[in-house]
């Protein structure tokens, strides 16, 4: 198994800080770190209040959108006697990103504490947190931790003796990167298959069985515990740069960089020192070409453009891109960008749920010019089509899985226009061998 | 080492499923769910569990149980990559194959997995039944690149050199 790797002087460790230490992977082990004292205060309070508090600390969604998680609690209605859901996603699947697989591995009750406090907050008896198929081992930890914290009264039908009733169900995807879209994500514990809806109308009007729902990302809940516990203020206070940013963050270093992990860090840390001082910088010899920051669903950066940007969600839009899901594709001087668009193309071709037609047809044809482009059959139309067949898969399906799509092929083509060049003048062997 | 989910694939596959332990693991989850369609992905998930794939036979009993249709979990079935529609080798690799491990190498780990396994091409099943072996797009673990699946075990950091080790363990 990955193991973390030591503290950086760097980071702001909150959220990490039990990362690589197995006995906070236990009931005792977490209480003895201080956990469910945020859960017995939050019992305490009146649902509204957490609401407000949540608010008040300016976090935001960290699955991608960064939408206001206070203001997304509040819409949840009150006093309708419907069943509300919370669901926490934990379909952790963007290329880039595996910050939620290291929370979920290592402080298990860290994110039921969180589950809890959101679903006592929004009104809802039961939480279902979906886990990806893939993610077996996470799996087996959040069942355990999830066993015994019904064993010791921090979930069931009378948490912490309150008279108040919390469940946590577990639920396996099985194997489709759009189920981590939130109504497709509702569709799939349904037992349909995970295509999007329509939205309006939304989640918290109408989402899971019909009831108003409440979908977070793992991140997202595992911070809640500790705002309760230091308030409002203090999360606000951890900020380096726009004041619309606030907390810390995992960013998931991968790539071309010589220490790959997730490193936590306050929001507004400059890229440039997240890349080479606490991960470790570019192999010897080597230089930085690009950075694909949110995931795989965002523009492409430049190495200039990397490496002014700040890392939160106004600082990487400045220079570009989007914050999206924080997981960083490094390429350095030896990657070939056209090959990483086509397999990144290729990705959401495999995972379109081929509901709407721009998006079946669209990422399907951009992958198979990528090809051809690679195997030394591209002709120069070729880059107009591909932005032609972007542009028609931007803004016009149900989810934005096509828009990701034609995300990194337009900015790659704009930011990385030679490499397009060496493959079409015939000046680079191709890379793909013609069939 | 999870090779016992296998050990009765070769049962027929008209032998119901949901009998005994299994049918009481899944109505224990009927509480969790105010339907029983909701149902639908554990299910094939305990079927899959069972018999190591899910025959059309299963298909139709999954859809008894759970008061649905045949053609509807079928529909189902086929949207989720994981479920086995066919039978596949005693261990069931999944080889990460997108950007963040392809710039770490991950085609030379595919390549020494499809020669030492005998699968010799993507998607194919070992002449002795062994291995199947796929490629998988991201496995949420690209920090630890190249990571892959061995049914249930997740190998991290996985290089053409300790491909020979970690399959020594799947016999």
């Amino acid at each position: 198994m990955g193991f973390p790797h030591p503290n950086h002087p760097k980071e702001t460790i909150v959220l990490s800080q039990y990362f690589g230490d197995a006995d906070a992977r236990t009931y005792a082990g977490w209480v003895k770190r201080g956990g469910y004292e945020a859960l017995k205060k939050a019992l305490g309070m009146a649902p509204e209040a957490i609401v407000e508090e949540i608010k008040a600390s300016g976090l935001r969604g960290r699955g991608g959108a960064g939408f206001p998680t206070g203001l997304k609690w509040s819409f949840m209605p009150k006093g309708d006697h419907k069943p509300h859901y919370l669901v926490c996603n934990a379909d952790e699947s963007e290329p880039g990103t595996f910050k939620d697989r290291e929370l979920m591995r290592w402080t298990p009750h860290q994110l039921i504490e969180g589950c809890a406090i959101g679903a006592y907050a929004i009104g809802a008896e039961r939480c279902y947190i979906y886990i990806r198929g893939e993610f077996t081992e996470p799996w087996r930890v959040m069942t355990k931790a999830v066993e015994e914290a019904y064993t010791n009264g921090a979930l069931g039908a009378n948490v912490f003796g309150t008279g108040k009733r919390i469940d946590i169900v577990l639920h396996r995807g099985a194997g489709a990167y759009i189920c981590g879209e939130e109504t497709a994500m509702m569709n799939s514990i349904e037992g349909r298959r995970g295509n999007p809806r329509i939205k309006p109308p939304f989640p918290a009007v109408a989402g899971l069985f019909g009831m108003p729902t409440t979908i977070n990302n793992v991140e997202t809940l595992t911070a809640v515990s500790h705002i309760l516990n230091r308030g409002a203020a203090w999360y606000k206070g951890l900020c380096l740069s726009s004041p619309k940013s606030t907390g810390t963050k995992l960013f998931s270093v991968c790539g071309h960089i010589m220490k790959p992990g997730n490193y936590e860090v306050t929001m507004g840390f400059p890229m440039k020192s997240l890349i080479h001082d606490l991960a470790g910088g570019m192999r010897p010899g080597r230089r930085l070409k690009a950075v694909i920051p949110g995931g795989s669903s965002v523009p492409i950066m430049n190495a200039v453009e990397a490496e002014a940007a700040l890392c939160d969600y106004e600082g990487i839009v400045a220079q570009g891109s989007m914050l999206g899901s924080a997981g960083f594709i490094v390429m350095d001087d030896s990657a070939d960008i056209v090959y990483e668009i086509y397999r990144l193309a290729k990705f959401y071709a495999h995972e379109s749920c081929a509901q709407c037609t721009q998006c079946r047809e669209g990422t399907a044809w951009t992958t198979k010019i990528l090809e051809r482009i690679l195997k030394g059959q591209g002709k120069r139309e070729d880059l107009d089509l591909l932005l032609d067949l972007s542009e028609q898969m931007t803004g016009k399906t149900i989810c934005v899985l096509s828009d990701s799509c034609a995300t990194p092929i337009v900015s790659g083509i704009k930011k990385f226009p030679e490499e397009f060049d060496a493959y079409l003048s015939r000046a680079k062997a191709p890379a793909l061998a013609a069939v | 080492m999870s090779g016992t989910a296998h050990a009765a694939r070769h049962d027929a596959p008209d032998q119901p499923v949901f009998v005994g332990q299994v049918k009481d693991k899944l109505e224990a989850l009927f509480p969790s769910y105010p339907t029983r369609m909701a149902c639908l992905l554990p299910a094939l998930w305990m079927v899959q569990e069972a018999r190591g794939w899910i025959s059309p036979d299963a298909i139709a009993e999954v859809a008894t149980v759970l008061g649905l249709t045949p053609a509807y979990v079928r529909g189902v079935a086929t949207f989720y990559t994981m479920y086995h529609l066919h039978p596949v080798g005693r261990h069931f690799i999944q080889v990460c194959g997108t950007s963040p491990c392809h710039l770490c190498g991950s085609d030379e780990v595919m390549k020494a997995i499809l020669q030492q396994t005998g699968c010799g091409e993507v998607g194919a099943t070992s002449p002795d039944d062994r291995f199947t072996v796929i490629e998988v797009e991201c496995l949420g673990a690209c920090g630890f690149a190249t990571p892959i699946l061995v049914d249930d075990d997740f190998h991290d950091s996985v290089t053409p050199e300790r491909v020979a080790g970690v399959l020594a363990r799947y016999p």
